[in-house]
């Protein structure tokens, strides 16, 4: 007996399904549902205040969502809702599977500990014991976001915000993570320094096939580094689709006018 | 390998009174594999819409545009990037990078993203850029400060680096000198020969004859004026 050979349906690694989140009487996001499969980069667009980073911080749980599920492809049990996994299981997740990049490093680093130890950090908080084989993959590590290994025992507060923010990426990225959130990334550097953190971002994203959300208000990161964009306004999804047709091809009055305000260089 | 039923388009101008400007009605035709389609009309007639219209980069209204299996007026984005990887080739006239990274690895990337191994990917786009003239000192530096001319054979060089089934091709030809456009008709001559499916547009007459086997018209798919 042979069975009948059907192609698997593709299973999403994210489903974020109906999320709301209001301050007070004020709304944060709402109504918003998508799927993030494995090795797809969404770029989140919107000016200040369109409830972009409050939708990245409730997918991550940082902060509590009103109502709505985001279920995540975990390793061992499928699909769950992350949202009412118990406190210890979502803090372990967010050491394995997920990464999250601050707009800021220094809110994702320890500025007093040292760049090799901010990366070994997290290897440890995974069970990683031994020092020798830490320190090598926090040498590797390094070297892969261009900071060089002469500079592993210095602290964060003596390097520059470029170099702050490769760091920051390399101790997210060391554990292998599945699904990156990032705010920003490349908010606050100049233009240099920012072309070559998207080329870095580019690769790992092909080379570690990374899924990432990605958020920010520049047009021109998400179409180098996003396959598909959603656009907010005031808390609202109001359209989304394959990156570059939304930005050639933008349907709503609001993307419309947000491509068009972009200045050419 | 590519077949258009119906289609059309439309674009609304929401910051402009909502204005609605019908730009495609009916656009009918197929390219079968091996074949070379060229669009022809006047400056504005729509073939690079259409062209777009196919690579997913414009949405359509109504309509189907199916490439090999996928009919990109209603696929997910994410079947569309598959398509894109794996199926459908797409030289602009337009080579947009990301910064710093070198000219070799801006031509081996179509391969590396479908999963080429490193070494076989480089050297195809080591040929590649042998072939269109790019000298090799230039190779390993970003094509972002290139000149005109180099740039767009950069950009022919990746757009043949994977052996797409479908390729869609916008004026290859186009500020090209003398060697290079008969590198670039081989180029197109050899895909042809392997059976990929190709849509152009060339304002060079002589190039269009050379390669194109039929021509379609894309003012016959203006759509009627309203009354």
């Amino acid at each position: 007996m042979s069975a009948q050979i059907t192609p698997p349906l593709p299973i999403p690694l994210l489903s974020v399904k109906d999320i709301h989140k209001t301050y007070g009487g004020r709304i944060g996001c709402t109504d918003v549902s998508f799927d993030l499969y494995p090795g797809e980069v969404m770029g989140i667009v919107g000016e200040s205040g369109s409830g972009k980073s409050t939708l990245l911080n409730c997918l991550a749980g940082h902060i509590p969502t009103d109502s709505g599920r985001v279920l995540f492809d975990t390793r061992d049990r499928g699909l769950i809702d992350t949202l009412t996994m118990s406190e210890p299981e979502r803090r372990m997740l967010a050491r394995t599977d997920w990464a999250f990049v601050h707009q800021h490093a220094r809110d994702g680093l320890r500025m007093s500990v040292s760049a090799g130890g901010n990366v070994g950090e997290r290897l440890m908080a995974v069970g990683a014991r031994h020092y020798g084989d830490i320190r090598a993959q926090a040498v590797d590590w390094l070297g892969r976001v261009e900071i060089d290994e002469d500079r592993m025992d210095d602290r964060p507060t003596a390097f520059s915000g470029g170099m702050q923010q490769r760091l920051q990426i390399a101790r997210n990225l060391v554990t292998g993570p599945r699904l990156v959130f990032m705010d920003e990334p490349t908010g606050g550097l100049d233009v240099s320094v920012q072309a070559r953190l998207l080329d870095l971002l580019r690769g790992l994203v092909r080379e570690m096939g990374l899924s990432a959300i990605i958020v920010t208000h520049d047009l021109a990161v998400v179409r180098l580094l996003a396959d598909r964009l959603m656009v907010m306004k005031s808390g609202h999804v109001v359209e989304t689709g394959l990156t570059d047709q939304v930005l050639d091809d933008p349907q709503h009055a609001y993307t419309q006018l947000l491509v068009s305000s972009v200045l050419q260089v | 390998m590519i077949h258009l039923e119906n289609v059309s388009k439309s674009f609304t101008l929401h910051n402009q009174g909502a204005a609605v400007i019908p730009v495609m009605a009916g656009a009918t035709f197929d390219v079968a594999p091996g074949e070379c389609v060229a669009l022809i009309g006047n400056s504005g007639a729509g073939k690079s819409t259409l062209m777009r219209m196919i690579y997913g980069n414009y949405l359509s209204q109504s309509g189907r545009i199916m490439v090999g299996d996928v009919d990109v007026a209603t696929a997910e984005p994410r079947e569309i990037i598959a398509l894109r990887r794996a199926t459908l080739g797409y030289v602009s006239q337009f080579l947009r990078v990301v910064p710093r990274v070198p000219t070799v690895e801006v031509v081996a990337e179509p391969l590396l993203s479908v999963g080429t191994p490193k070494e076989v990917a480089f050297a195809r786009a080591r040929d590649l850029l042998a072939r269109l003239n790019i000298p090799e000192t230039l190779w390993s530096l970003s094509p972002t400060t290139f000149s005109g001319g180099e740039q767009q054979r950069v950009n022919i060089a990746r757009g043949f680096a994977h052996t797409y089934p479908a390729m869609l091709l916008d004026e290859p030809t186009a500020s090209l000198d003398a060697t290079n456009r008969e590198t670039v008709l081989t180029l197109i001559e050899e895909a042809k020969a392997r059976g990929v499916a190709i849509i152009g547009i060339f304002h060079d007459a002589p190039a269009r004859a050379r390669v194109a086997d039929r021509e379609i018209d894309v003012s016959d798919f203006t759509p009627a004026k309203e009354v």
